[in-house]
């Protein structure tokens, strides 16, 4: 077996073609492994953590920076050389598959001259890196066209310049890192196949508005349309530019009857100016900001008192769309109402089976309004975990890569996707992480959220579930019992199968619940009794 | 001629995908008009020089 990386200096290919001509490489007879990555810092540190650089005898690799592109080859030696020497045709191989066939001209270059060609466009899914997002972005707000801008690294200053300039055009920047919007029917980026309906979406949160739409069409309601604004929207340092928008077009919009507002906690003044706006809206208001509730809200609510508050209160996303249904004059679903004491029987089932030593959580997501989700559950109940992305009150994780007593981590940060697909695309990082948190004697439970929908990985479940296995075995060679804990977020009609993704999980023993606040809440139970438990082991028998 | 945002609620856009391929894709197999850029960095990932250049243009 040998390892070998080679180099194409300043070649540019997009995360997820890299990712499938790295699979295919990996597929070959005689091959073990293969990585397609721009060589950034991150994922320099990923290849040498996997034995590739040669202890920095490699002279390429050592001077290979984020222009450049690195393939890392594994496997028999001559499967090696014969891919090292064949690696650019690999390379136009894949480019030919992603770009389709059937075409007559060249594709066009630039926005301009795409424009040029199809002057009906009127709308840029940008995703390029983010140091050149900014410049990509105003070239479509120039030609015209409203944007979906998923790329980050975008400094404040360029977003709200965007933004500003958009607004004054009557167009909207969707981003920078915005992940999910729907229009017209269309799911833009990640987003789930949900029925059109009642509810419309402004959210700063990607997979916030995929969990809450899939849950809304779980309970046979709709989404009239969804605008997604980027996570920094909501802070003072951009005001809400395109939160506002949004609401002003949902109350507009003949279609949508209730407005539900998902987001992470805004900056101060944002949040006073948002309590004015939906204080005026002239439609019935759900308002989830994960955990946050402002006592200045209410003196924007006055017909709150009067039994049927126009502006609703949620805590989590099940909440949100209990409430979102109740205004379009649905009831909640029995799939949204948890039963706390047939969890904590549940927990105690599961901690019964585990070893003295086993009482840490650790929570790997591939969503990140998830993790902020669970933290919020957590702390509501008084519980501390450390994560990488850490809701105010959590303590912060030094090192992502590294977990500590409970953790919950968010593996689609920045850290983790800077030239490598996000985990909902390739689950490659958080597979190699689990399996690392497997081998720690201390956890005590594992948690998970699987993201299904366009853009996501085909079968999310499948790329987790040998190594899922292979924890819960090792677990159990120690004498001990992993509890894996999970959600999915996505409906009957998204291509990966909702339910036989559940089945596939309950089929290894995972226990899956049909959100991710029900998820948290459970794990929530069950650290509370290991913690309980610690402290009656440290006091000892009599 | 811009497209109001509230038209795009009733009627699905025509996407111009910038970037990663995989966007379009999904669009365009869900029955929506995508238009690709053949996207690669300006100036061969001098954004310095990109900028100069867009001064000068």
């Amino acid at each position: 077996m040998v390892r070998r990386t080679v180099i194409r200096k300043n070649r540019y290919f997009d995360s997820v073609f890299l990712m499938r001509v790295a699979r295919r490489i990996a597929s070959q007879q005689g091959m073990s492994d293969a990585s397609a990555v721009l060589a950034t810092e991150a994922n320099r540190k990923v290849l040498i953590g996997m034995g590739y650089g040669d202890d920095g005898h490699d002279p390429d690799f050592a001077v290979a920076g984020p222009n450049d592109l690195v393939i890392a080859l594994e496997g028999e030696e001559a499967a090696v050389d014969a891919i090292a020497a064949n690696v650019d045709s690999y390379l136009s191989q894949g480019s030919e598959t992603s770009s389709g066939t059937g075409r007559s001209l060249p594709r066009p270059r630039s926005i301009s001259e795409a424009m040029e060609r199809r002057p009906d466009c009127s709308l840029a899914v940008i995703s390029v890196p983010g140091k050149y997002a900014s410049r990509e972005a105003r070239t479509a707000i120039k030609k015209g066209l409203h944007v979906f801008l998923f790329s980050s690294n975008v400094s404040v200053d360029d977003e709200r310049s965007l933004k500003t300039e958009a607004r004054q055009r009557g167009l909207i920047v969707m981003g920078p890192d915005c992940g999910t919007a729907y229009l017209g029917g269309a799911g833009i980026g990640f987003a789930n196949a949900v029925r059109r309906g009642p509810v419309g979406i402004v959210g700063s949160t990607g997979t916030g508005m995929q969990e809450f739409a899939s849950l809304v069409h779980q309970a046979g309601s709709g989404i009239s349309s969804g605008l997604g604004t980027g996570s920094r929207d909501v802070s003072d340092a951009i005001g809400g530019i395109s939160t506002l928008m949004g609401i002003d077009a949902l109350e507009a919009d003949p279609a949508t009857k209730v407005i539900a507002v998902v987001s992470k906690p805004p900056g101060t003044a944002f949040t006073a100016t948002l309590a004015e706006r939906l204080g005026r809206c002239t439609k019935p208001v759900v308002l989830c900001l994960l955990g946050a509730v402002p006592d200045s809200w209410r003196i924007h609510d006055p017909e709150g008192s009067r039994g049927k508050p126009k502006l609703r209160w949620a805590f989590t996303i099940d909440e949100a769309v209990a409430s979102a249904l109740e205004a379009a004059g649905a009831s909640e679903p029995a799939f949204l109402r948890s039963d706390e004491r047939v969890m904590r029987e549940r927990a105690a089932i599961e901690i019964g089976k585990m070893r003295p030593e086993q009482r840490h959580l650790r929570g790997l997501f591939a969503g990140g309004t998830l993790c902020y989700q669970a933290q919020a559950v957590f702390l509501r109940s008084g519980l501390l975990v450390h994560s990488n992305e850490p809701l105010r009150g959590m303590p912060e994780l030094p090192d992502p890569d590294e977990s500590r007593e409970s953790s919950f981590v968010d593996m689609g940060a920045e850290t983790f996707v800077q030239g490598r697909p996000h985990p909902m695309i390739d689950a490659s990082l958080r597979r190699k992480r689990l399996e690392r948190e497997g081998k720690d004697p201390t956890v005590a439970v594992i948690l998970l959220d699987f993201i299904l929908g366009a853009v996501s990985s085909p079968d999310p479940v499948g790329d987790m579930l040998d190594a899922i296995r292979n924890i819960q075995d090792e677990a159990r060679g120690r004498r001990g019992h992993l509890c894996v804990v999970a959600s999915v977020c996505g409906t009957d009609e998204d291509k990966q199968g909702l339910e036989s993704q559940k089945a596939a999980l309950a089929g290894a023993g995972v226990l899956v619940f049909p959100s991710g606040a029900q998820a948290a809440s459970f794990c929530r139970e069950a650290a509370q009794m290991l913690a309980h438990r610690k402290e009656t082991a440290d006091v000892g028998p009599a | 001629m811009s497209v109001l945002l509230e038209d795009l609620f009733q009627i699905a856009p025509v996407f111009l995908n910038v970037g990663a391929a995989v966007f379009g894709d999904s669009l365009r197999e869900a029955g929506y008009e995508v238009v690709y850029v053949d996207w690669s960095p300006p100036a061969g990932g001098d954004a310095r020089i990109a900028d100069l250049l867009d001064d000068l243009l």
